[in-house]
């Protein structure tokens, strides 16, 4: 694409990718060569998006590109135990991982222990079961041209196994730390395996510690929840001015597999991708997917998510709702596939939102694709403000026009807030809730 | 405490209210009646600020301030509470944290400090059993799911802990089955006191055998045609609006 080729950005990746090819000989697993360049064949054949590209009609990735010259950072660099501690969430009882740049920090987590569990990095883990069996196998991620481009150039990751009928105890709070001296591009790659019956939950938070310099980060995360095993997943997004996120998450759920996935936007970074697909490929799944999105200032929020329906018999459920303040952009996307052997389906979409600032925006499109004849699907969509009704109630009982509003937006995202099972998340989200709106 | 001076107020360029003149004094307990479409809920409206009423004409003063000049929420922390004809549904806004927001933001309003936990439980508590409110109500989302009795009611228990000192009760009693008229009329009773005055706005004479008023306007066309006693409440019972309106000669034309 000729668009392409004239971003400088783009032909120093291409360059990048030749350069890390030959370094990485050594330090990464001989196997991940030929997946590395086959990558990058696939991504200069898809090329970045452009507002063309159906899956980013709503969204300039090139615009984000261009906005720094940034530069592919391949390394972590220490961050001091302070900074990790910011993003501590009172009263939460949680094992803990570290990782910075997508570098596992072994010294800062404190690890679950015991027998069936295997967690550190990815690079030191590619001859792992998991790993051999599961990774780069998304045929989701293929179509991906950001997720292409990580698979090409990543350097490190999280690696998770649980073996069969491993439970992990408590929660545990990944802390994902983006951290440079210079503008750069940080693709992080991890992969996450829960064997047969294993249950774990998982917290995810940002911290772009306060530098002068950029960070963008490209992160994939694969998932495979093998038969009957149950995965809580939240992910807390809450950076700052300094930081960009393309997020691709895939995950794989096998036969009676139960996939819970949170998705939380706070204000904080301008500009938001949530790549999120989830393919049922065992039939008697569940998957709930919830969604919340706050976003103030010219923050631009896109989530995009692709529920592929291939085994029948499966469940799911998809709630995503926006609060947009100020001039923010939000976009939702919320495929839906039923494959013709997938009957008895139940996929259910809903995607509500707030739009409060006056410049506010939310583009968002429901795509169903059912080739099946017996299934039950909906979708639904709502954009609007505060009922007038019950602004005027709050404040004819003496709550001023800012508390109201805080209320009701906090009342607004209680069904999604409602749903966390932990406690002491919950309370913290509701917090930050709270803070926004003050 | 409250005057009403010639007040005319018109929503979406119809007039509604054309011309009300009301004294209402520390203690007292005026009805207002008057057939469907007269204006006694837009006098309701008015009053406590609703944006979609403009007015015209006319003034209204609250204990020497103007009340019209006055956000809706400022007119509550001055003292002036509705309940409302329809209670509004808000879920996902705990009852509970609705009252303490509320309580707490018109403290602030007039220079004291929050209320702590436990002195607001206690309150809670207190006016709970004054009112006979439900206390498995109130962790539930603000009027969600309520009967329209539980609504009611929960008007009223707002009412006992806001504590103002001029109440407008909005058809309170419209939908309510004896047992609720009955236990919303006893909460309203037992908050009578010579500080605070109550507007009672009624379709129905039945009301006021519970809540007996000093004063029962009849509000005609945006007017008050007439003023009476009790004894006027049980008139309009019998005999209906159709003899006032011939005794003052009104021909009405809208």
């Amino acid at each position: 694409m000729t668009s392409d080729i004239t971003l400088p950005f783009y032909q120093a990746l291409t360059e990048d990718v030749h350069a890390l090819s030959v370094q990485a000989n050594g330090a990464v697993k001989d196997g991940l060569q030929d997946i590395r360049r086959q990558a990058l064949e696939r991504f200069t054949a898809l090329g970045l998006p452009t507002l063309k590209t159906e899956a980013w009609r709503y969204t300039n990735i090139q615009r984000y590109l261009k906005e720094f010259p940034y530069e592919l950072l391949t390394t972590a660099a220490p961050v001091a135990a302070a900074i990790v501690d910011r993003t501590a969430i009172p009263e939460l009882d949680s094992y803990r991982i570290v990782m910075v740049n997508g570098h596992f920090q072994a010294g800062q987590s404190v690890l679950p222990t015991g027998k069936g569990i295997t967690i550190g990095a990815l690079s030191a883990h590619g001859d792992a079961p998991g790993f051999v069996k599961y990774f780069n196998k998304q045929q989701h991620l293929h179509q991906e041209a950001l997720a292409v481009l990580n698979t090409a150039l990543f350097a490190d990751g999280l690696y998770i196994e649980l073996a069969a009928n491993t439970v992990i105890d408590k929660p545990v709070h990944i802390v994902n730390v983006y951290t440079s001296a210079q503008h750069a591009f940080i693709q992080p790659r991890h992969l996450w395996v829960l064997g047969r019956s294993a249950a774990a939950t998982v917290i995810e938070t940002t911290l772009h510690p306060d530098t002068a310099a950029v960070a963008f980060a490209n992160s994939v995360l694969e998932t495979v929840i093998e038969e009957n095993a149950e995965l809580w997943h939240y992910n807390v997004q809450q950076g700052d001015n300094g930081f960009r996120e393309v997020r691709t998450a895939a995950a794989q759920q096998q036969a009676n597999s139960r996939y819970h996935h949170f998705n939380f936007t706070l204000p904080g970074t301008p500009f938001t991708r949530n790549n999120l697909n989830v393919a049922l490929t065992g039939s008697y799944t569940e998957t709930n997917l919830n969604g919340l999105y706050i976003a103030n200032d010219h923050q631009h929020v896109d989530n995009h998510t692709f529920m592929d329906h291939v085994a029948p018999n499966c469940n799911s459920n998809e709630l995503y709702k926006g609060v947009l303040l100020d001039a923010a952009n939000g976009v939702f996307t919320g495929r839906i596939l039923v494959h013709q052997e997938a009957q008895k389906t139940n996929a259910f979409q809903q995607n509500n939102n707030l739009l409060l600032g006056e410049k506010a925006d939310i583009n968002s499109q429901p795509q169903l694709e059912i080739y099946a004849d017996d299934v039950k699907c909906s979708h639904g969509f709502t954009a609007g403000q505060f009922s007038e009704e019950s602004m005027f109630y709050l404040r004819s009982r003496g709550i001023g026009e800012d508390a109201a509003k805080a209320l009701m937006v906090n009342a607004f995202s209680h069904d999604i807030t409602d749903s966390v099972t932990i406690p002491a998340l919950q309370h913290y989200l509701q917090e930050q809730i709270a803070e926004i709106m003050n | 405490m409250l005057t009403i001076k010639n007040l005319h107020a018109e929503v979406e360029g119809k007039k509604i209210l054309k011309g009300i003149n009301l004294e209402i004094n520390k203690g007292e307990m005026h009805a207002i009646m008057g057939p469907n479409g007269s204006g006694k809920s837009s006098l309701a409206s008015v009053l406590a600020g609703r944006e979609n009423y403009t007015v015209t004409e006319g003034e209204v003063w609250f204990n020497g301030k103007n009340l019209l000049d006055m956000s809706p929420e400022d007119r509550a922390r001055e003292g002036v509470f509705l309940a409302f004809q329809y209670p509004v549904e808000i879920p996902g806004v705990s009852n509970i944290n609705f009252l303490k927001t509320a309580l707490n933001e018109i403290r602030i309003y007039k220079g004291l400090p929050p209320l702590e936990a436990r002195e607001f439980l206690k309150l809670t508590k207190e006016k709970q059993q004054l009112v006979d409110f439900n206390a498995n109500l109130m962790n539930r989302s603000l009027n969600e799911g309520f009967s329209g009795g539980e609504k009611k009611r929960n008007e009223i228990f707002q009412l006992a802990m806001l504590d103002p000192q001029l109440a407008i009760l909005d058809e309170t009693d419209s939908g309510l089955d004896i047992d609720a008229l009955r236990i919303v009329s006893n909460g309203v009773n037992k908050l009578r006191d010579a500080e605070k005055s109550f507007i009672v706005i009624t379709h129905y004479q039945r009301l006021l055998e519970y809540i007996v008023p000093d004063f029962v306007h009849v509000l005609y066309n945006g007017r008050i045609i007439k003023t009476g006693t009790k004894e006027l409440a049980l008139e309009l019972e019998e005999r209906g609006y159709d003899w006032l309106k011939e005794e003052l000669h009104l021909k009405e034309s809208v």
